[in-house]
């Protein structure tokens, strides 16, 4: 029996994780210790604090890592090389700026999350939440432990970390997509399916890598790297293992055929988480996916290459041909999302050394645009009277793209902003869209998957098309009444009727038609019927949107009898949180389009992986 | 004063322009026209200034040229810099932009006072005139991509925000196509780097030039840029978007589009195509005449059967830039030269009917030939111009386009007569669509509901007769502009590696460019 030996631990390296890791636990006990009316405060200072620390202190390490190349730590659980740092950075900064639309009291006092997650939606007892006043300050920590973990994630060198952290930042999340205030059921089925789902990836990828470790005997990339190197005769236990690892990592990233979560979950969780996941988890997930790829597999690579062609060409085009028929903004961006990890995959799989710094800053540009757009969509909102009452009040986001008809004329600033957006996501020059365009397609041409980036270049003409559609939509369109009264409670809409809705402004808005149990719940009927058919209605709708064409129409408040509320769309301006971080997206979309040289120049200075 | 940077000017002025025009307070709204019209008047004084430091003597080499690293970890410079041609198309593009702001002066709702949607038009208008000098000053592949697609985002506000009923269709029509052809090239623009230096300049055209590639990658690499020219000039059979932008769009923007920005199309397949793929140009040369000879034919056929007058001007210039591009892929120096020319006399004429069209359809509420009837004795001046301008497209001795014409068919047939003798027919096809669209206009009785039409105002006569006036000085004197397109046409054979074809008689001179004088 040898002695244990503690490892000698070089801490200053894991300073950013640490300091976001150590405020989320002091997150904890704010909780339980510090007054209810000061916790807000406190909570959104800590948070504030501690990703602007951990930026601080990534650019602190930067100047040393930049010399040696980086180092491991924790006997060579963890690497800090260059592109860890970058990604460190990356993640801090866009949980920084998310954090701002975590925090931002939207409408009136209240924020994007539900008042008491546990009550029953529609019941007695969360309409009495929502009249004390009651809030979840507890976002606030698990924010800072899927940032902690997502600050992980990409800087793990050996496959036993890279599970704990994918944890880690997976189990906030799982959370916090079920905390929305509105259309609770929607977010409550979005958390489950998300967890459930992403469970299952989980033991997917533990089985992937308990079969690696069976082939190279070690968890560490660096032994597996040099296991893979020498033939041996077990190389369909390498094989299989590396498979089931990378679709623990693809569906993180949300490719094809792992991505059947997006939509969903992205529709149902509340508009800050939404950004946040699309930012983040997509930049740290495509972190780790970014060293297994090169750090660890690159003996394996034309074993591999097959499977990450297939999936980045089936990404980019089922993303693209999906977001086509969308017809609520959310949904529309969460394709969007997909098609954009097929380009970045163009990259990954490139293999090229421009590559990384492709991806890189890509990763940065696109993380950028996305929270930007989501901040937006979380201050468009519906217009209607409240629950039963004729006092007129500020509802829920109102994401139909019908409802965006016209805000162009109406909205001009936030109009060009989301126009921006667009255009980056689109890939116009002049923007940070088409930098991160250009650099990952070069990679891929580079090294050599000129077909790719083809594809990737056809599926962008197609993905103009739907971006178009929403500028058209802002700018070309009369503002439609939309049907948006029917809301009735704040405990949100059925979900039949959120889904199932074709009718954008160029059809002329609302048709009447009632989808269902979707139409009929609707408008003060009972919150418990509208729960219950909420439940029935949600999963068998799910696949709904993607066949919905034109035509069918949204299904709210006529089934009811009632006067239908001409509803309208309105922009709220909140505290001003989300607005200052929707600046600071749209001053980075500009900047990394038109000047994006210092910031290649810093990732490209770093941009070596440490095996 | 040779450093100043003349066209980094020359595309900051315009854009701080429609940046001021944005930021007008409240107050100032109503001085909008004047200040977009002084902006534009500016410039045109600036240009002056810029052709006065260009040396015309060496037509040939790249000019005023300024190089200034932007994205070196890219290979990209802001590297502008103007031969003869690019400096007569900008000084085509400057000189036509005030002349749209006059045309537009009472559009957009606008009477006496500027509307704001006038403002945010006009706005987008300068904005667009610094895009157009950049793209023709651009000596960096690079910088005239991103400028290419950038280009399309105010355009297709222009025509989506300000145009007819059917204006998002065409709006959106127009961008997927040119998204289309402009993503496509940009694999070409990436796979063109790699094959060249490299390096933190490399992809300025002058290092790109005289590369040494596999023929086959060279021939898809041609191919894709030779798309997006193709479908931005635009050539049949990717044309279709044109006559919907143009019948949908503000007659301002219609004059823009077709006058400046398409020759973006063709000035690229001459400047970057040619000298950078040269084998696969003279590959490719026999299947391009094909298509050019096709659109000469088919754009006049079209144009002929056209109801709506924005379109027949549309479909004109289809034709007309299947003469350009028939000029360019023959490969002479006369007809090279001949094409280069056309592309400055085509923006004239196009533009000018575009704004007479656009001022009739103003007067009668539509733009349907069956509308209008007998208005030469109602309108005689307006009468008069279209008619000058109608014969400059059908290349009446005189006008400039007939020297361009000539030049380019002169020298095609030296080395394609059959596709000459063939484009010819275009000729006449062009008699036809001008003559009996004026003849419908113009001539027979008066109709009634037009008795009262309104004769061409001051300023409308002001938008126009600048065009006018320089298409018959170009027709009668053509030899200044001559030696500024022909240095750099023998220059762009010489990199193709093609030479004149020597002639079959002794003759004296194959066709001089005095054509004009006869």
């Amino acid at each position: 029996m040898s002695t244990f030996v503690a490892p000698d631990i070089a801490w200053g390296p894991l300073v950013p994780v640490l300091v976001v890791l150590l405020a989320a636990v002091a997150g904890v006990l704010v909780e339980a210790f510090v007054p209810e009316r000061l916790r807000r405060t406190v909570q959104l200072t800590l948070s504030l604090a501690a990703l602007a620390g951990a930026l601080v202190a990534v650019a602190v390490l930067w100047g040393d890592v930049r010399r040696t190349g980086g180092t491991d730590v924790l006997a060579g659980s963890l690497v800090v090389d260059g592109p860890a740092l970058v990604l460190q950075g990356t993640v801090a900064l866009l949980a920084l700026l998310s954090v701002l639309l975590v925090a931002d009291r939207v409408t009136g006092d209240e924020d994007a999350f539900a008042p008491t997650a546990a009550a029953v939606p529609g019941s007695d007892y969360e309409e009495l939440a929502r009249r004390r006043g009651l809030r979840q300050t507890e976002v606030f920590p698990l924010v800072l432990f899927a940032t902690g973990g997502m600050m992980i994630f990409p800087a793990t060198a050996d496959l036993l970390t890279l599970f704990i952290a994918l944890e880690v930042l997976s189990l906030p999340l799982y959370l916090l997509s079920g905390l929305a205030r509105r259309r609770r059921l929607l977010s409550q089925e979005a958390s489950m399916k998300y967890f459930l789902l992403g469970a299952f990836t989980s033991a997917i990828m533990l089985f992937g890598i308990a079969l690696l470790y069976g082939y190279s005997g070690s968890i560490r990339f660096s032994e597996i790297a040099a296991a893979t190197a020498t033939p041996g005769g077990t190389d369909d236990l390498l094989l299989v293992g590396a498979v089931l690892l990378l679709v623990g990592l693809l569906f993180k990233v949300g490719a094809v055929p792992f991505h059947q979560w997006t939509p969903d979950v992205y529709q149902g969780a509340p508009t800050p988480v939404t950004g946040f996941m699309a930012a983040c988890t997509k930049v740290a997930a495509f972190g780790a996916l970014l060293r297994v790829v090169y750090g660890m597999l690159p003996g394996m690579r034309w074993d591999l290459e097959v499977v990450l062609w297939t999936v980045a060409i089936l990404t980019m085009v089922v993303g693209t041909v999906a977001a086509l028929v969308q017809t609520d903004v959310k949904r529309l961006l969460a394709y969007s999302s997909i098609a954009h990890a097929g380009f970045v995959l163009t990259g990954v799989v490139a293999l090229d050394d421009s590559g990384i710094t492709a991806v890189l800053f890509y990763l940065l540009a696109y993380g950028a645009t996305t929270l930007g757009a989501f901040g937006l969509v979380a201050l468009v909102r519906e217009r209607g009277t409240r629950d039963g009452t004729d006092e007129p009040a500020v509802l829920g986001e109102a994401t139909r793209l019908s409802q965006w008809a016209g805000l162009g004329r109406t909205h001009p600033a936030l109009a060009v902003t989301f126009t921006l957006f667009l255009l980056s996501f689109a890939g116009i020059p002049l923007t940070a869209g088409f930098t991160g365009k250009f650099a990952v397609f070069s990679a891929a041409v580079a090294g050599g998957a000129w077909p790719l980036a083809l594809v990737g270049v056809l599926a962008s003409v197609a993905a103009g098309f739907f971006y178009v559609r929403i500028i058209v939509l802002l700018f070309f369109t009369e503002p439609a009444g939309s049907p948006a009264g029917a809301d009735g409670t704040a405990v949100g809409e059925p979900a039949g009727g959120e889904r199932v809705d074709g009718a954008d402004g160029a059809d002329g808005g609302d048709a009447p038609v009632a989808s269902g149990v979707g139409g009929a719940t609707a408008a003060g009927a009972a919150p418990l019927a509208a729960a219950t058919a909420d439940a029935t209605a949600g999963p068998g709708t799910a696949t709904a949107d993607a066949t919905a064409g034109p035509g069918t129409a949204t299904a709210t408040a006529t089934a009811t009898g009632t006067t239908v509320e001409r509803g309208t769309t309105t922009v709220v301006p909140g505290e001003g949180l989300t607005v200052v971080a929707v600046a600071v997206c749209a001053l980075l979309t500009v900047v990394l389009g038109v000047a994006p040289q210092p910031v290649l120049d810093a990732i490209g200075s770093v941009a070596v992986l440490l095996p | 004063m040779a450093d100043f940077p003349w066209l980094t000017a020359l595309v900051v002025l315009p854009a701080l322009g429609a940046v001021a025009l944005w930021a007008l307070p409240a107050g100032a709204r109503r001085h909008s026209r004047t200040v977009a019209l002084g902006v534009a008047l500016a410039e045109l004084v600036l240009l002056g200034a810029a052709v006065g430091a260009f040396d015309t003597a060496d037509a040939g080499t790249h000019q005023l040229t300024e190089t200034v690293p932007w994205i070196p970890a890219f290979g990209v410079s802001w590297a502008l810099g103007v031969d003869g041609v690019g400096l007569a198309l900008v000084a085509m593009s400057v000189v036509l932009v005030p002349l749209v702001v006059l045309a537009a002066w009472r559009e957009q709702g606008a009477g006496d006072a500027p509307t704001d949607r006038l403002r945010h038009y006009l706005a987008l208008v300068l904005l667009l005139e610094a895009f157009v000098v950049l793209v023709f000053a651009a000596r960096d592949v690079f910088l005239f991509y991103v400028v290419f697609e950038a280009m399309l985002i105010p355009v297709y506000f222009m025509i989506g925000g300000f145009g007819g009923a059917r204006r998002r269709y065409a709006a959106v029509k127009f961008l997927l196509y040119s998204l289309a052809g402009g993503l496509i090239m940009l694999i070409g623009v990436i796979g063109l780097y790699l094959q060249g230096p490299r390096g933190p300049e490399g992809f300025l055209v002058e290092n790109l030039v005289g590369l040494e590639m596999d023929p086959t990658l060279e021939r898809w690499l041609f191919v894709s840029f030779f798309v997006a020219f193709a479908i931005k000039a635009p050539m049949f059979p990717v044309h279709t978007w044109l006559p919907d932008a143009a019948e949908q769009a503000p007659a301002g923007t219609s004059a823009l589009l077709v006058g400046v920005l398409d020759k973006v199309g063709t000035f690229g397949m001459l400047t970057l195509c040619l000298p950078l793929f040269p084998q696969a140009s003279r590959w490719a040369a026999p299947v391009v005449i094909a298509l050019a000879v096709v659109s000469v034919l088919y754009g006049a056929l079209l144009a002929i059967g056209q109801r709506d007058l924005m379109r027949l001007v549309a479909y004109t210039s289809v034709s007309h830039f299947g003469f350009i591009v028939l000029g360019i892929f023959a490969f002479t120096s006369t007809s090279v030269a001949g094409s280069s020319f056309y592309m400055v006399n085509h923006g004239l004429s196009t533009g000018a009917l575009f704004l007479l069209v656009g001022f009739l359809a103003a007067r009668r509420g539509s733009q349907q030939v069956a509308d209008f009837g007998g208005l030469q004795k109602v309108v005689p001046v307006l009468a008069g111009m279209f008619l000058v301008v109608g014969l400059s497209a059908l290349s009446l001795p005189g006008l400039s386009t007939f020297v361009s014409e000539i030049l380019v068919l002169v020298g095609s047939f030296a080395r394609h007569p059959v596709a000459a003798v063939v484009a010819t027919v275009g000729v006449v096809l062009a008699a036809v669509y001008v003559l009996w669209t004026y003849q419908r206009l113009f001539t027979g009785p008066v109709r009634p509901e037009l008795a009262a039409m309104p004769e061409a105002s001051a300023r409308e006569r002001w938008a126009v007769g600048p065009l006018i006036a320089a298409m018959l000085v170009l027709g009668f004197v053509p030899g200044p502009a001559l030696d500024l397109v022909r240095p750099p046409a023998e220059q762009t054979l010489t990199q193709v590696g093609v030479e004149d074809p020597a002639p079959s008689q002794p003759v004296v001179m194959p066709a001089s460019e005095e054509g004009g004088d006869r």
